[in-house]
């Protein structure tokens, strides 16, 4: 029988990188991304589940990481916003919209709303403005009224059909 | 938020999670983690021993029964495998319908149908839909295994027959037979969020069953309802005179969104569009 223990060595891929750490099982993901391995594009703003700014891809599908623990990781692989733009700093055509549509004010909820517009491109590289609404329903914005988002997203679509 | 701290293991199988849940006092099986761990960051729970069934692939298969009667749902398939499935589409498409308004696409991806049945929140989908469909539940432990009803299985608020050392193992749906409808009504805050009410219909030749989420600490069935239809064209006005006193015959909470008066007749109604929605769809 496996026993139980209150930490856990965990080996994670996260944007490419692999990594192996010894973590508390209490701790959540989120901490982990920001406050073991500094990757704080990932943010937290509600810590309860409601407002996916702590969102990222794991093993390509949104989730929220303030409501996931670290060892529950263990074996992934994970996409965070620091992980979209090359390391040349070429933003992928899902950033460089978000630019040219002015999607963003304060910047807050952008990494969760990139990443799950990301997530909604990877499955769907040409979604309707309802699909788009459905997929970021899960991304809370208080500066933009979303529709400028909305449309960012659903442009990168459209430019893939031209 | 910083969690208390808390033993953890991941068990290979079955047999070693319901050891561990076993062994332990005060362990719990940790399924997506969409309510366990914000509970546990508001210390609303506090397990001293998680059991995380990450690796149970067993629990994550979805797939017809033997006699093709059921659709058989393991305890760790997410709402998001429910939506995409091909054989819900088929066999019952009401469940990959309802997944669909659960939360939001996050959290679908990572809350399992075990998990959101274990925790019988009121509130939640799945209780009264898997009541109205009439769906069993089957629950593994050291000495073997049994099936029970949604009857059996909703307790009480955040409280289902699985008990110490037991561990829900799969949810087996009948599949929909011809003529068979089904509906999902209510009144949510906001457009997916969580239900004030809610109710759910099924009109098949063998008549018709409504289950109400919200108003008790289970699914509660609408029996008089229920006997009240048979037989009935199921027209809008027979419907609505079958549905009346129902609100009358509840004790529903009352809370901030609705008092219990309130609530009692938004459950009213949504039996009503729930039952008229499933009679449509009877009809094929």
């Amino acid at each position: 029988m496996p026993t139980t223990s209150t930490t856990r060595t965990i080996s994670v891929e996260i944007n490419g990188t692999s990594y192996e750490r010894v973590v508390p099982a209490s701790l959540l993901l989120v901490h982990f991304l920001r406050d073991d391995l500094d990757l704080t594009g990932t943010h937290v703003g509600c810590d309860t589940g409601s407002c996916g700014a702590c969102t990222v891809q794991l093993g390509g599908e949104a989730i929220k990481s303030c409501c996931m623990l670290a060892v529950q990781a263990d074996g992934a692989s994970i996409t965070t916003v620091e992980g979209l733009a090359s390391d040349e700093g070429e933003l992928t055509p899902l950033q460089q919209s978000f630019h040219e549509h002015h999607a963003l004010q304060c910047g807050y909820c952008t990494p969760g709303m990139l990443i799950s517009a990301t997530a909604l491109l990877e499955k769907n590289p040409r979604p309707s403005e309802h699909e788009v609404k459905v997929a970021l329903q899960g991304n809370i914005c208080r500066c933009t009224g979303y529709w400028n988002i909305i449309e960012a997203v659903v442009a990168v679509g459209e430019e893939g059909t031209r | 938020m910083l969690l208390r701290e808390v033993e953890y293991a991941r068990p290979a199988t079955i047999e070693e999670a319901i050891a561990l849940l076993s062994e332990h006092d005060g362990a719990r099986a940790l399924a997506g983690g969409q309510t366990l761990v914000n509970v546990m960051k508001a210390r609303a729970a506090s397990p001293d021993v998680l059991v995380d069934l990450a690796d149970l692939d067993e629990l994550r298969t979805l797939s017809f029964s033997a006699d093709q009667t059921a659709l058989e749902i393991g305890a760790m398939v997410t709402n998001t495998m429910v939506i995409s499935s091909s054989e819900v589409e088929v066999a019952r498409p009401i469940l990959a319908e309802v997944a669909a308004t659960i939360a939001d696409v996050q959290i679908r991806n990572r809350g399992t149908v075990g998990g959101n049945v274990c925790v019988n929140d009121p509130t939640n989908h799945y209780p009264p839909l898997l009541a109205a469909l009439g769906a069993t539940f089957t629950i593994r432990s050291a000495s073997g295994e049994r099936t029970v009803s949604a009857e059996e299985f909703f307790l009480g608020v955040y409280v289902t027959a699985v008990s110490e050392g037991e561990l829900l193992t799969k949810i087996s749906v009948p599949t929909r037979k011809p003529g068979t409808g089904d509906a999902m009504a209510g009144i949510t805050l906001g457009a997916h969020g969580t239900y004030i009410a809610s109710a759910v219909a099924t009109v098949s030749p063998e008549g018709v069953r409504v289950a109400l989420g919200c108003v008790s600490s289970v699914p509660v069935r609408a029996t008089a309802m229920e006997e009240r239809l048979e037989g009935s064209d199921l027209s809008e006005p027979s419907v609505r005179a079958a549905a009346a006193g129902l609100a009358a015959s509840l004790d529903p909470p009352s809370d901030v969104h609705a008092s219990a008066e309130y609530r009692g007749h938004l459950a009213e109604i949504s039996a009503i569009r729930a039952v008229l929605q499933a009679a449509e769809r009877a009809k094929g």
